[in-house]
C-alpha cells in the first residue's frame, strides 16, 4: 500500500520513459537531493567529510565505471586501480603544466586520458572473454602501476615519487589542498556524481546500452542481429575508463591531496574492493554500485565504531574480528542474495507494494 | 522478516553513528596510529608496546605530565594511508601530537595537520626536508633524517676503506616507494663526491618476493648493500642474502631495518649483520626499571609483554618520551598544565635533551642529546652503527653517534622545502 502504483497513468511515451516513473520515486529522490545539496553541506564535519561522504561519492563513481563494463557490457575488469592512477596522474600533470586551468575541466580532460587509456588496454577484450580478459586487464593494472612508480616525468622528478596536489579554486573557495572546507570538497564531488550518474543512467538506456548488454547476453547472437562487437565493446571500454579516470582524479585531487602511486592504487586497496562493491550492490545497477560503495566504504568503519568506541575492545582485537567479518559477510552475500543490494530494495519494493497482505 | 529486521538494523546503526558525539576529555590526548595487524605488523607491535608501556609508566608513576593524565586511544592503521586519514580525522580534535610510524601517512597528513594546528612527529622517517623548520612548522623529524642515515652509512664504509672509495660498486635495496626512495638522491650526490657506483634494487610491498633483486646482487657482486626496508622485507632480505653467502658485515640496514625479529629468523646466517640506530638496544636503563615497577609488575603490560628491551620497543620508549618531553616544557613555557596543541608545539620547538635531562627521565647514556629550535626540527643528525651477534642474540653498539655529511645534507633539505614552500605558497618563519 505504501507503495502504491494504482491511480499512476502513462498517458505519453515520455512519462513512460522517465527515470522514475512513479510518484513515490520521485517524491524519495527529490528529497534525497534535497538532503543531500541542502541539509548536509551545512552540518558536515571534516570527519564526515574525509573518512565517509566524500569516499562513498568517489567510489561510487568508480563502481558506475566498473557497472558499466562489467555488469552492463559483461566485460569483467581488474584494472580499476591501474585506470584509477591514469587519472589521478593525468590531473596531476596538467595541474603543473596549466596553473591557470580550472579544476573542473582539468578532472574531466583527466577523465577523457583515462578513456583512451582504455580504449587500448580495451583491445584484447575483442579476443579473449571471461576468465582469460579478467588476467589482461589485471596485466593493465601492474603494468600502469608499474609505469607511474619507474618513470620520473609522471611525478616530476620529485625524489620520492609521491605526486602532492596544490590549492585549486571553484568560485573563489578552495576544493582542493588542505584548505578546502569540507562542505566545499564535498559539494564538487557532488555535482559531477550527480551529473555523471545521471549521463551513464540514459546512456544504458539509450541504443548504445543496449547493445552493450546484448554483447554481454550473448555476444555471438549480438554480432548476428548487427551489433557491432568492435565498438560496442570498446565503446564501454571507454566510457567504463572515463567514469573511473574521474574517480580517480578526485581521490587524488580532492581525497587524499597526496598520493603515492604503489600504495594508494594498488590491487588490494583499489581493484578488488571496488569489484566487490558491484558484486554486493549488484551487477548492472546503478542504484547496486551507489549501494556497493556505501556499504564498502562505511562498513569497516561502522564496525569499528561498534566495537572500539561503544563495547570498547581493543583496536586491534576489533580489527582482526573485522576482517573475519568482513569475509564472512562476502561468503553470505554471495550465497543468500547473489544478486546484490540492489535486488533486495526491489524485493523490498515489491513487500512494500502489497503491504499490509502478505499476498 | 528478513528485510524488516535489516531495516531495523541499519536504522539503529544510523542513529548509534549520527548519535555519537565526542567525549570531552580533560586529559592530555596522544592518539596513537598504530599497526598490529598486516605486513609490518612484525615491526609495528613492538613499537606501539614501547608506547603504550612508557604513556602507562608516566601516569603511573608521576600522575600524568604535570598533574594531566596521558590520554592515548589506538586506532589501527594496518599501514594504510586511506586508514590512517581516517583515524587522523577521527582523533584530531584536541590532539597533542600524531605519531603516523608510515612515511606515507605523513606525508598524507603534513599539509592537513599543518591546516588544522596540530603537530606531526615523524621520528628518524617521513619527510627529510621537514627538518627544515622555517617552512615545516608543524613537523618534527629529530633526531635524525634518512639522508643523514645514508651519509652515516657512507660515512661508516669510508672509515673501513681508510677514507677511499672510489671505483667500490654499493647496492640499495629498497623498499618500493616514498620511504625506500628517500634516500636514492643523497645517495647519489655522494656517489659524485666520493667516486663509488651505485645500483639501485627496489623491493616492491610487502616485500617477500627478492629472488630477482639477490639474483642481481650475486652476479653484480657489489662490495656493500645498504638496505631501506620494513615488516617481512627485512627479514627476507636478511635469509637471502645469508643464502647467497654475502658477507655480513658489508651489508649495513638503516634504523627501520636492524631489529631483533628482523634477523632472528636467518639464524647464524645473520651473524655480523649491521644497522644503523639512533638509541641503544637493551633493557638496563632506569626507565626499563620503572616500566617494570609500575607497569609490568601490575600485570598492565601492553600486548604480550614479551618485546621487552628489543631495538623497536626501545625505540618507542625514546620517542614516546620525546613527546612528553615537548608537553613538559610546553607547561613550563606557558605556565599551565592545561595545554592547548598550539602551546605543545612551542614545546616541541624548544625541547633540549641534554645529557643532564636525559638521565633525570631515565635515559641516561640511551641516545644522544639533542635539540630542537625554530629552524632545525631534524635534531642532532646523530646514528651509530649497531651489529647483530648470533650467537649471544645481541645487538652491540660497534662506533660512537657520528654526524652525517652535513654540506651534502643540509644543501639537499633547503632546496627540497624550498621547492615545497613555493608550490604549497609557504613564507619562512624565524627571521
Amino acid at each position: 500500500m505504501i507503495y502504491k502504483e494504482t491511480g499512476q497513468y502513462k498517458s505519453s511515451y515520455k512519462s513512460d520513459h522517465a527515470i522514475f516513473p512513479l510518484l513515490q520515486d520521485k517524491i524519495a529522490f527529490s528529497t534525497l537531493m534535497f538532503v543531500a545539496f541542502l541539509i548536509i553541506p551545512f552540518v558536515i564535519n571534516s570527519y564526515w567529510e574525509k573518512a565517509i561522504l566524500v569516499p562513498f561519492l568517489i567510489f561510487s563513481l568508480a563502481a558506475i565505471g566498473l557497472n558499466i563494463l562489467t555488469g552492463y557490457c559483461g566485460q569483467v575488469s581488474l584494472g580499476t586501480g591501474g585506470f584509477m592512477a591514469v587519472g589521478a596522474f593525468s590531473t596531476y600533470k596538467i595541474m603543473t603544466y596549466f596553473p591557470d586551468m580550472n579544476i573542473m575541466i582539468i578532472i574531466l580532460i583527466s577523465g577523457l586520458i583515462t578513456a583512451a587509456v582504455g580504449i587500448i588496454f580495451g583491445l584484447p577484450s575483442l579476443r579473449i572473454k571471461g576468465f582469460y580478459l579478467a588476467v589482461a586487464t589485471l596485466a593493465s593494472q601492474f603494468f600502469l602501476v608499474w609505469l607511474f612508480n619507474k618513470v620520473p616525468w609522471f611525478y616530476n622528478y620529485s625524489d620520492t615519487g609521491q605526486i602532492t596536489v596544490s590549492e585549486r579554486t571553484m568560485f573563489g573557495i578552495p576544493v582542493t589542498g588542505a584548505e578546502a572546507p569540507s562542505y566545499a570538497t564535498y559539494l564538487f564531488c557532488l555535482v559531477l556524481v550527480v551529473v555523471l550518474s545521471f549521463a551513464a543512467k540514459n546512456l544504458i538506456r539509450s541504443k548504445m546500452g543496449r547493445s552493450w548488454m546484448a554483447i554481454r547476453d550473448m555476444d555471438i547472437a549480438a554480432e548476428i542481429i548487427g551489433v557491432p562487437p568492435l565498438k560496442t565493446k570498446l565503446s564501454a571500454f571507454a566510457i567504463s575508463s572515463f567514469y573511473i579516470g574521474v574517480a580517480g582524479a578526485l581521490y587524488f585531487a580532492v581525497f587524499l591531496g597526496a598520493i603515492e602511486v604503489t600504495e594508494s592504487f594498488d590491487i588490494m586497496t583499489i581493484s578488488f574492493p571496488v569489484l566487490f562493491m558491484i558484486i554486493i550492490g549488484g551487477l548492472g545497477s546503478m542504484l547496486g554500485s551507489f549501494l556497493g560503495a556505501a556499504f564498502v566504504v562505511t562498513l569497516p568503519i561502522g564496525l569499528k565504531f561498534l566495537m572500539v568506541d561503544m563495547v570498547g575492545l581493543s583496536a586491534v582485537t576489533a580489527k582482526h574480528f573485522e576482517i573475519t567479518i568482513w569475509g564472512l559477510l562476502m561468503i553470505v552475500f554471495l550465497i543468500v542474495e547473489p544478486h546484490g543490494l540492489a535486488r533486495l530494495w526491489s524485493i523490498a519494493k515489491e513487500k512494500l507494494r502489497r503491504w499490509p497482505f502478505p499476498y | 522478516m528478513r528485510i524488516k529486521q535489516l531495516l531495523i538494523g541499519m536504522t539503529a546503526t544510523v542513529i548509534a553513528v549520527s548519535s555519537y558525539v565526542e567525549m570531552a576529555i580533560a586529559d592530555l590526548k596522544f592518539p596513537m596510529l598504530v599497526y598490529r595487524t598486516g605486513a609490518y605488523a612484525p615491526n609495528g607491535i613492538p613499537n606501539a608496546d614501547g608506547f603504550v608501556d612508557y604513556y602507562k609508566m608516566i601516569n603511573a608513576r608521576d600522575g600524568g605530565i604535570g598533574g594531566e593524565k596521558i590520554f592515548h586511544p589506538e586506532c589501527e592503521t594496518g599501514y594504510k594511508t586511506q586508514v590512517g586519514v581516517e583515524c587522523y580525522e577521527k582523533n584530531k580534535k584536541d590532539a597533542m601530537v600524531f605519531q603516523p610510524m608510515s612515511t606515507g601517512i605523513t606525508y598524507q597528513l603534513i599539509p592537513k595537520a599543518t591546516a588544522d594546528g596540530v603537530s606531526i612527529y615523524s621520528t628518524g622517517y617521513g619527510r627529510t626536508s621537514a627538518a627544515n623548520g622555517k617552512v615545516f612548522k608543524w613537523v618534527f623529524n629529530a633526531p635524525v633524517t634518512y639522508w643523514d642515515g645514508a651519509s652515516i652509512a657512507v660515512r661508516h664504509i669510508l672509515k673501513q676503506n681508510l677514507g677511499n672509495i672510489k671505483g667500490k660498486k654499493i647496492a640499495l635495496v629498497y623498499h618500493n616507494s616514498a620511504y625506500g626512495k628517500e634516500p636514492i638522491r643523497t645517495l647519489e650526490t655522494l656517489a659524485k663526491k666520493h667516486g663509488y657506483k651505485l645500483m639501485l634494487l627496489p623491493v616492491d610491498h610487502p616485500g617477500q618476493e627478492q629472488k630477482a633483486t639477490w639474483l642481481k646482487i650475486r652476479k653484480a657482486r657489489p662490495n656493500y648493500v645498504l638496505m631501506w626496508g620494513w615488516g617481512v622485507m627485512n627479514q627476507v632480505a636478511i635469509k637471502s642474502a645469508a643464502s647467497i653467502k654475502f658477507p655480513m658485515e658489508n651489508f649495513i640496514g638503516i634504523w627501520w631495518s636492524g631489529s631483533e625479529n628482523d634477523v632472528l629468523p636467518a639464524g647464524q646466517g645473520a651473524h655480523g649483520y649491521k644497522s644503523l640506530t639512533f638509541n641503544a638496544p637493551g633493557s638496563n636503563y632506569q626507565v626499563h626499571a620503572d616500566i617494570k615497577k609500575y607497569v609490568h609488575d601490575k600485570g598492565e603490560a601492553s600486548g604480550d609483554g614479551s618485546h621487552f628491551g628489543t631495538v623497536l620497543y626501545n625505540r618507542g620508549l625514546f620517542q614516546a618520551m620525546v613527546q612528553v618531553e615537548a608537553a613538559t616544557v610546553a607547561q613550563k613555557i606557558h605556565g599551565t598544565s592545561k595545554i592547548t596543541p598550539a602551546m605543545y608545539r612551542d614545546g616541541f620547538e624548544n625541547i633540549n635533551l641534554t645529557a643532564k635531562r636525559l638521565e633525570e627521565l631515565g635515559f641516561k647514556d640511551f641516545a644522544p642529546p639533542f635539540k630542537i629550535t625554530c629552524e632545525n626540527h631534524g635534531g642532532s643528525g646523530l646514528a651509530a652503527v649497531q651489529q647483530w651477534d648470533a650467537k649471544t642474540k645481541k645487538w652491540n653498539m660497534i662506533t660512537e653517534y657520528m654526524y652525517g655529511d652535513s654540506d651534502v645534507v643540509q644543501k639537499l633539505i633547503a632546496e627540497d622545502s624550498s621547492k615545497y614552500a613555493a608550490e604549497q605558497k609557504i613564507a619562512e618563519r624565524c627571521n
